[in-house]
C-alpha cells in the first residue's frame, strides 16, 4: 500500500474524534513526519480545550510498525499525561507487538487493551485514575 | 603427461565395467552372503542376490561412465534408494555409520579375489590398474552408502525437531479470559517464538485479559531465557493482556537471584494456582465452597 506523498504544508490529517469526554485516534496504514507532527498537535489542542480526560489510539489497522511510530505513539502518551489525562493503546496485531518487542519498544507506562470496546471499558471503569507516573518515560 | 594418463585410467575404467558386468552373478552370489545384505533380506537369499545384482550393476554403469569418483554419478541414482534402505536398517540395530561404511568396505574383497582369479590369463601388468580403478570405485561407494545413512539420520531430527515444536506449547483456555501456557524443557529463542505467537493468536482469539506462564517444565532460567519471557510478557500487554510467570521453583529464584536479573516488569507467583487465583481475584470472580458441603461421591 502506498500512500503519495504529503503535500508540504497541508498534510492529509488523521481524525480525532470525540466520544463523551473520551478522543478516538484510528492510525490506518502509513504514517508522514507531517501526519504525525499534526496528530500531536490536534490531540494536545483537543483536551486542552475540551473536557476530554483520556485518549484511545486505535492501532488495528497499522500492518506494519517501525521504531519512528513506536516513538510518535510514546510522545503522544507522554504529551496527553502532561495534561492530566490518559492513554489507552488498543487493537495491536499480534506481529506488530513482537515487532516492537524484538525492536526494544515496549512502551512501559502505557495502558493497553484488546480493542477498542474494551479501551472505553477501561477507561469508564476508573475515570480518574490516570496512568501511573514511569521514570523511564516514554521512549 | 596428462592425456596418457587420462587415457590409461579410461581404460582400466571401461576394463573394471567389462569385468563387472562379466562376473555379475558371481560376485552377487558372495555378496548376498555378507552381512550388509543377509541381515537387510532375511526372507529369501534370491532376494538379497537380485539387489546384490542392481548394486554391481550400478557400480559397472558408473565404471562405464568414467565417473569413478563421483558421488553424484548418475549411476548411483537408481540403487541410492535402496542403500538408504540397508544403511538405516543397519543403523537401526545399533552400527554407526562408520561401522557401516566398514562392511560396504568389506565388500571389496569378494571382488578384488574375482579379479586376481582372471589376471592369470590376461597381460599382468594390466592388473595392477583396474585393482586401482576398483579400490577408487569401492570408496565412492561407502561414501555414497554414508551419505545417504547421514541424510536419513538429518531428515528424522528436521522432522522431530518441527514435531516438537508443535507438541511443546499448547496454549490452554483456564477460565472465560484467562489463558495458560504450560512451558515444558529448555526455551530457545526457536521455540519463544513460537510461544510467543501462539500466545498473542489466543488472546487474540479467547479475547483475554489475563496470560499464565508456567515454567515449572523449564529446568533451568539463564539470563537468556529471562529475557525471553520478558519479551513475551511485553508482547503480551502491548495486545492488552496482563502476563503472570508461575512455576518460579525455589532453586530457579535463587539461580535468578544470583545472576542479578531483573525480573521487576514481570508478575511473578510461585504456583499456576496462586496465578489463577490472582487473575480471578483481579476480575473479580471469587471462589467459594458450598454451604451444604461438598457433593458426596
Amino acid at each position: 500500500m502506498t500512500l503519495p506523498p504529503p503535500v508540504p504544508g497541508n498534510p492529509v490529517a488523521v481524525p480525532v474524534l470525540a466520544l463523551g469526554n473520551i478522543l478516538l485516534v484510528t492510525l490506518q496504514g502509513d504514517l508522514h513526519d507531517g501526519m504525525a507532527e499534526q496528530l500531536q498537535q490536534d490531540i494536545t489542542d483537543r483536551i486542552a480545550h475540551s473536557a476530554a480526560d483520556g485518549v484511545v489510539i486505535d492501532v488495528s489497522g497499522v500492518d506494519i510498525v517501525d521504531s519512528f511510530l513506536g516513538r510518535v505513539i510514546a510522545e503522544i502518551a507522554a504529551g496527553v499525561r502532561l495534561m492530566a489525562a490518559r492513554t489507552v493503546l488498543c487493537g495491536m496485531r499480534p506481529a506488530v507487538a513482537i515487532t516492537l518487542v524484538e525492536l526494544g519498544l515496549t512502551l512501559p507506562g502505557l495502558e493497553t487493551a484488546l480493542d477498542a470496546a474494551r479501551a472505553l471499558e477501561l477507561i469508564a471503569r476508573d475515570p480518574a485514575a490516570v496512568a501511573p507516573d514511569t521514570p523511564e518515560g516514554g521512549t | 603427461m596428462h592425456v596418457p594418463e587420462r587415457a590409461a585410467a579410461d581404460s582400466a575404467a571401461r576394463e573394471l565395467a567389462a569385468f563387472l558386468e562379466s562376473r555379475r552373478e558371481q560376485i552377487a552370489q558372495r555378496w548376498a552372503d555378507a552381512p550388509l545384505f543377509r541381515t537387510v533380506f532375511t526372507v529369501s537369499r534370491d532376494e538379497a542376490v537380485e539387489a546384490c545384482k542392481a548394486v554391481v550393476d550400478a557400480l559397472s554403469e558408473v565404471a562405464s561412465s568414467g565417473r569413478l569418483e563421483s558421488v553424484g554419478a548418475p549411476g548411483f541414482g537408481p540403487v541410492r534408494e535402496q542403500l538408504g534402505h540397508m544403511a538405516a536398517s543397519r543403523s537401526r540395530s545399533g552400527f554407526t555409520p562408520g561401522q557401516i561404511a566398514d562392511e560396504a568396505a568389506g565388500l571389496r574383497a569378494v571382488a578384488v579375489e574375482l579379479l586376481h582369479g582372471e589376471a592369470q590369463g590376461p597381460p599382468e601388468r594390466e592388473a595392477p590398474d583396474v585393482l586401482l580403478a576398483l579400490t577408487v570405485l569401492m570408496g565412492t561407494l561407502r561414501l555414497v552408502l554414508m551419505e545417504t545413512a547421514v541424510s536419513a539420520g538429518e531428515e528424522l531430527i528436521a522432522r522431530q525437531q518441527l514435531q516438537l515444536l508443535e507438541v511443546a506449547t499448547p496454549v490452554i483456555s483456564l477460565w472465560d479470559g484467562i489463558i495458560g501456557v504450560p512451558l515444558i524443557g529448555t526455551l530457545d529463542s526457536a521455540r519463544s517464538q513460537v510461544v510467543m505467537e501462539s500466545l498473542l493468536q489466543a488472546i487474540v482469539e479467547q479475547r483475554a485479559r489475563y496470560a499464565i506462564l508456567d515454567i515449572t517444565g523449564v529446568p533451568t532460567v539463564d539470563s537468556l531465557v529471562a529475557q525471553h519471557l520478558m519479551k513475551t510478557v511485553a508482547a503480551a500487554r502491548l495486545m492488552g493482556a496482563e502476563c503472570i510467570v508461575s512455576g518460579i521453583r525455589p532453586a530457579i529464584a535463587q539461580t535468578i537471584v544470583h545472576l542479578g536479573i531483573d525480573l521487576s516488569s514481570v508478575l511473578t507467583r510461585s504456583s499456576l494456582a496462586d496465578a489463577l487465583a490472582y487473575a480471578l481475584a483481579r476480575q473479580g470472580i471469587e471462589v467459594f465452597r458450598r454451604a451444604d458441603g461438598a457433593s458426596p461421591r
